[in-house]
């Protein structure tokens, strides 16, 4: 089968528009996957699988992954001008300190395909595609249209991460119920409060309970 | 096939199931089948609409044992959620065993000793024995056989659950197999035993074949049933006997040797119409292959450790990364998919069940045949909830 970089090439030569880019992974696996940027995914995911090279049929697994938003916290070396007394004379003295600046990469949600090929019987074809944020903008392109069997699957990445995958003929809840809110498979979901099972209201249930009273349940994602 | 967006953002073309023509008289009548009926092998419901008693439109229902079995995986240790996967495909706990300890494996770079390959073999086999002879029952039972062919299989799948037994501690819940090998030996007693039991096993094949494989009332009713055609089954991603039965020769076991599969002499059967005899009969077949590879490895199965010495259970920390492994389980193919981020648990896990993605395809089969038909199509998928709605 071709390596990585040879797909990679091989989209750009198909699909110039796409943005492609290799993920690397760390384990001894070593199964690399492809960052295709979601504008393009549906083109690259239709190339690839009538590429008479790749002939990737058979798409195995497709799941979601949550990436949090992250704090990076960097040491700066500033340098100030500071007035001091020196020998009892003020003048004015650089002085290098060290002072740790936080920003904040913003996180995302992540359609992970794994595709093999029944034909030339090779495999696996990593494919992954990142929603802008993980609130609002969360749309990426179905590949229903393209493997039945994404059918259910995607509709169990909506269900339990929220994406919302555009063009997927019957996007509904696969495992939690309609009208349910909020996506259990968050890294940041909260399981919502239940205190019909509690005997008696104690101080640290009743003030769970008063805090309870203006939520919804789940987390209190208001995406939805 | 094109594939054009439309105006609604829909895209045409894709493999979607026929539309049926309704008579014009009369309406639909739609038929809520299950949760809690006794063919949908667990709880699971189907949203039926009926044109006199044809089917014309069948959605299924999942979640009623949805239990967020992923997320319980990504706040347990690795080794934690090992006797967690025997609740999955609870017919079949040592191959989810497998699929899981094969993730980690490749996850981690962990070898396996000889001998624990050896043992994983032969449990797999069996496991394949017993869920391919209780899906093969249990579709008799369908079919209105009321008890005699299921106890027929299962007096048989008794005795390798006995096995089980007397190696793991359990009959279903095993949790045997461990990140670089196995969790006891087996002794020469129970390798003795197990031979006993894959011997008698093409006698009650027979037997099993002599009662159903021409009884009239099951080729009547299975011969021509839900027809799947190769090119959906493979862009619908089905696995397993289902696909195999209907001719495209794809086993995970030849196709990707895992283990250590590749020394053993077995033929993959196929079938070559997909309907619900085909994949009667590839079970049936499979159970013999079952036998020929059970045959070389407890000839074979060499002395040696079960565990790699380098192996490291307790607070196993894979370097940062994915894998995806995945195994040729009774069902289809089971795969894990695992990120690690380099803690005590996994960041991500997945379990890619056989058992929910070959339900894609039953409207498909279902449709255009009658309300009792559904009944043995759906029986012939041969699926376990605990594993499609973790």
């Amino acid at each position: 089968m071709k390596t990585v970089e040879e797909i990679k090439a091989a989209i750009e030569a198909a699909v110039p528009v796409a943005r492609v880019e290799i993920v690397p992974n760390g384990s001894p696996s070593a199964e690399h996957s492809l960052l295709i940027d979601a504008a393009h995914g549906f083109a690259v995911a239709k190339f690839l699988r009538d590429d008479a090279e790749l002939a990737l049929d058979y798409l195995s697994n497709v799941t979601g992954v949550d990436w949090l938003d992250k704090e990076i916290v960097e040491k700066v070396k500033v340098t100030h001008q500071v007035s001091k007394t020196v020998d009892g004379v003020e003048a004015v003295v650089e002085e290098t300190v060290e002072e740790a600046r936080k920003h904040v990469v913003p996180g995302h949600l992540e359609a992970v395909y794994h595709f093999y090929s029944m034909k030339f019987k090779h495999g696996p074809v990593i494919l992954r595609m990142r929603t802008e944020n993980r609130s609002d903008k969360v749309e990426l392109p179905s590949l229903t249209p393209l493997w039945r069997s994404a059918e259910f699957q995607e509709r169990e990445v909506f269900d339990l991460f929220g994406i919302v995958f555009t063009g997927h003929p019957d996007l509904r809840r696969l495992l939690m119920w309609e009208g349910f809110k909020d996506y259990p498979l968050r890294r940041d979901y909260v399981e919502p409060d239940d205190f019909e099972y509690e005997p008696t209201a104690h101080d640290e249930v009743l003030a769970r309970a008063k805090a309870h009273q203006n939520r919804e349940q789940g987390s209190g994602n208001k995406d939805q | 096939m094109s594939f054009t967006e439309t105006k609604a953002g829909k895209f045409e073309g894709w493999n979607r199931p026929p539309v049926i023509e309704t008579s014009d008289d009369g309406e639909l009548l739609e038929v809520s089948m299950g949760p809690h009926h006794p063919s949908t092998h667990g709880v699971f419901r189907m949203d039926v609409a009926l044109d006199g008693e044809r089917v014309v439109k069948l959605k299924p229902v999942f979640g009623y044992l949805h239990r967020n079995h992923e997320q319980i995986g990504q706040t347990a240790s690795y080794l934690q959620m090992m006797p967690y996967t025997d609740r999955l495909d609870y017919f079949c706990s040592l191959t989810n065993n497998w699929a899981y300890a094969l993730a980690v494996e490749k996850l981690a770079g962990q070898a396996v000793p000889e001998r624990a390959e050896y043992i994983r073999v032969i449990l797999a086999e069996l496991t394949r024995i017993q869920n391919h002879a209780a899906a093969v029952g249990f579709l008799a039972q369908d079919l209105g056989a009321s008890g005699t062919p299921l106890m027929y299989a299962f007096r048989e799948r008794e005795k390798i659950l006995d096995l089980f037994e007397s190696l793991t501690g359990s009959r279903m819940m095993c949790n045997y197999m461990r990140f670089g090998g196995c969790r006891v030996d087996v002794s020469e007693a129970w390798l003795n035993a197990a031979r006993k039991v894959v011997a008698g096993v093409p006698r009650f094949v027979d037997e099993l074949e002599a009662l159903l494989s021409s009884n009239e009332i099951l080729l009547a009713r299975c011969q021509g049933m839900g027809v799947l055609k190769p090119d959906l089954a493979v862009n619908a991603g089905v696995t397993g006997p289902m696909l195999r039965a209907t001719g495209v020769n794809y086993d995970l076991r030849k196709v990707d040797h895992y283990g250590i599969y590749d020394r053993f002499q077995f033929r993959v059967p196929l079938g070559e119409h997909g309907d619900v005899y085909d994949r009667y009969m590839v079970r049936i077949l499979e159970i013999h292959e079952s036998v020929k590879i059970l045959e070389q490895a407890l000839k074979e199965i060499p002395a040696g450790p079960i565990m790699d010495p380098k192996a490291k259970l307790r607070g196993f920390k894979p370097k940062p990364g994915e894998a995806y492994g995945r195994i040729e389980a009774p069902k289809g193919e089971l795969g894990f998919y695992l990120i690690s981020d380099g803690g005590t648990s996994p960041y991500r896990y997945r379990i890619r069940p056989p058992s929910l993605v070959n339900l894609t395809i039953l409207e498909d089969m279902c449709l255009g045949h009658n309300v009792a038909d559904v009944v043995v199509i759906f029986g012939s998928v041969d699926i376990v909830l605990g594993e499609v709605d973790r």
